[in-house]
């Protein structure tokens, strides 16, 4: 288990760096929330989710819907990171042309399950899935990351009501909590009060964890495998841009790239950590 | 008269084209009783879907399901389907490229006692704008049920638009479809008149009163506005060099700006459209309506005889 944790620790820190050089090169993206949503998404690519690289479009393959796409980096760097395309390509994030387009597109990138950006519809279709994946027979399960400021959106809440209603316990909600929004802190622009009690209320299982522990991480995962008959929400308990300390839990890296210097401390930083 | 709405057409051929296509999911938004979808439900229970009154979640539902080769049809009213899902539909369907298909009843003012909140006069319009995205009217009966067998073959976000009222039996079941392709109903030298949906009805009408007249009438159903049958209506305008639209939407952006896009690249040649003049509805007869709002068979009359006076 010790083992385990750390390699994925390491590998969560390859994916912070990969984050960052992708926005800077790019002079543009959302560096917040990617940082916030590192860890778990390491974890499910690197340890929790059934997916062949090599076959990106397996059947049987767990999906994950980045349903808060403005963090499309750190998807592009686990997916890089995988090897579903080649490691370069993270040099050409917002360029014309590019697969990697400024929020993700199911039809440029390999291993992107679903076109998202517009927040608010991934869960939908996260519910899409779930229901054809058991129509199917399809022991694969979908796994919707979305952003606290988020929830915010009505359909968010249809969504979660249908989920319920159909029993879809092949669905995991993400709730990456990292209480900031575009506009600062999400206690100040619409406060979301009891998140835990709301999906409970909608018929949801839910788990929180720290979404920096990675055997917190784990552990949570572990928990969910056991619910049946119920969709699952796994609250992370996040820090939006965590890892590079003078980003973290600061509001204007929502959605701004590093200049030159701001990069190399950064990156210098994450080395430290290494 | 004998007649039938396109809604029944929609709710009695999707359990055919059900029973050989596995593939067939439809998504109800708690009006399955209206969209005619019950049998669906009651003959598939398995794929169908009730979201309750939740029409953005049952696009993205939609969507998802047809990340997996299924041919999910997402059914409600068309100010629904047009409007509140609208941007799921954009994004998550037209954008990312996958097999929805939008099938809504209440077409212009065929809900007419229902008033203008009920009554979709901009859906044609906001449709045509999104890339990807087919748009589709059917006059009558049979015509609905083949243009819905050829929506469901294609690949590709459709939307389709119902009446919600009857409208007269007019093709018969063995007349063929294409999507894209209108269908010229009779041929004309004096002028032409291009309608779609329940508007074909009235234009019927109108011919009849014309060719007594003496006044030779081309027409054209054209059920698909996207995308727009141009090779007909350029050959159709170097026919008769004049050409009247009628659809039951607002004037601006449907039908008849479909066809203008084509007439006004065209070297000579004149065109008025028939429709609901920018403006919202009201609660009526249907009939009445069209009447009040200068859609009827008279206006089509009045306006056709005006152009041929024309040279």
């Amino acid at each position: 288990m010790e083992n385990r944790v750390r390699n994925l620790e390491e590998k969560s820190i390859e994916l912070r760096k990969t984050i960052l050089t992708m926005i800077h090169k790019a002079g543009s993206g959302h560096p917040g929330g990617s940082l916030s949503a590192a860890d778990y998404v390491t974890a499910l690519y690197f340890d929790e989710m059934n997916i062949n690289p090599k076959d990106p479009k397996m059947i049987e393959r767990d999906r994950f819907i980045l349903s808060k796409g403005h963090a499309c980096p750190v998807l592009y760097s686990v997916l890089a990171l995988k090897e579903y395309f080649e490691y370069e390509t993270i040099f050409t994030l917002r360029e014309m042309g590019s697969i990697l387009q400024g929020h993700p597109d199911m039809n440029k990138v390999p291993g992107v399950d679903m076109t998202s950006g517009s927040l608010g519809q991934g869960l939908s279709c996260g519910v899409g899935m779930a229901i054809g994946l058991k129509y199917d027979n399809n022991p694969a399960r979908v796994f919707v990351a979305l952003g606290d400021g988020e929830l915010q959106e009505g359909q968010v809440w249809e969504a979660a009501e249908t989920s319920a209603k159909y029993k879809l316990d092949n669905l995991i909600a993400i709730v990456d909590n990292n209480g900031i929004q575009n506009d600062g802190f999400t206690k100040d622009i619409m406060p979301l009060g009891d998140i835990e009690g709301k999906w409970k209320a909608f018929g949801w299982h839910v788990i929180n964890c720290d979404g920096h522990n990675m055997a917190d991480i784990l552990r949570a995962f572990d928990e969910m495998k056991q619910v049946k008959g119920q969709p699952i929400c796994i609250i992370a308990n996040t820090i939006k841009g965590k890892g590079v300390s003078f980003m973290a839990n600061v509001p204007a890296w929502h959605g701004v790239a590093p200049n030159n210097e701001e990069y190399q401390m950064a990156i210098d930083e994450l080395k430290g950590g290494l | 008269m004998s007649g039938e709405s396109t809604r029944q057409a929609f709710g009695d051929v999707i359990i055919d084209i059900a029973a050989e296509n596995e593939k067939v999911f439809v998504i109800d938004c708690d009006i399955g009783k209206s969209m005619k979808t019950v049998g669906f439900m009651q003959k598939y229970p398995e794929r169908h879907i009730n979201v309750g009154i939740a029409e953005q979640n049952a696009a993205g539902v939609a969507a998802g399901l047809a990340t997996l080769g299924k041919i999910p049809i997402v059914s409600t009213y068309a100010v629904f389907g047009s409007m509140r899902m609208l941007e799921q539909i954009r994004t998550s369907v037209c954008y990312a490229e996958l097999n929805v298909k939008v099938f809504c009843s209440h077409g212009g003012l065929t809900p007419a006692s229902d008033g203008p909140t009920h009554q979709a006069i901009e859906d044609f319009g906001i449709y045509r704008t999104i890339p990807n995205m087919t748009v589709i009217m059917p006059a009558d009966y049979e015509s609905c049920r083949a243009l819905i067998k050829e929506a469901i073959n294609m690949d590709g976000p459709v939307y389709m638009r119902f009446t919600r009222d009857a409208m007269p039996f007019y093709y018969s079941s063995s007349e063929k479809f294409e999507i894209g392709k209108g269908k010229v109903l009779q041929e004309g030298t004096d002028i032409s008149i291009i309608a779609n949906g329940d508007m074909v009805h009235e234009a019927l009408k109108a011919v009849a009163l014309l060719e007594n007249e003496g006044i030779s009438v081309e027409l054209i159903d054209m059920h698909t506005i996207k995308p727009l049958d141009s090779e007909l209506v350029i050959k159709t305008l170097a026919k008769t060099k004049r050409i009247i639209t009628v659809e039951d939407h607002n004037v601006i952006n449907g039908l008849g700006s479909a066809v203008a896009d084509i007439v006004s690249e065209q070297p000579e040649g004149i065109m008025r459209k028939i429709g609901l003049n920018d403006r919202f509805g009201e609660s009526g007869p249907y009939h009445d309506l069209l009447k009040k709002f200068d859609m009827d068979y008279s206006a089509i009359v009045r306006m056709a005889k005006e152009l041929v006076k024309r040279n």
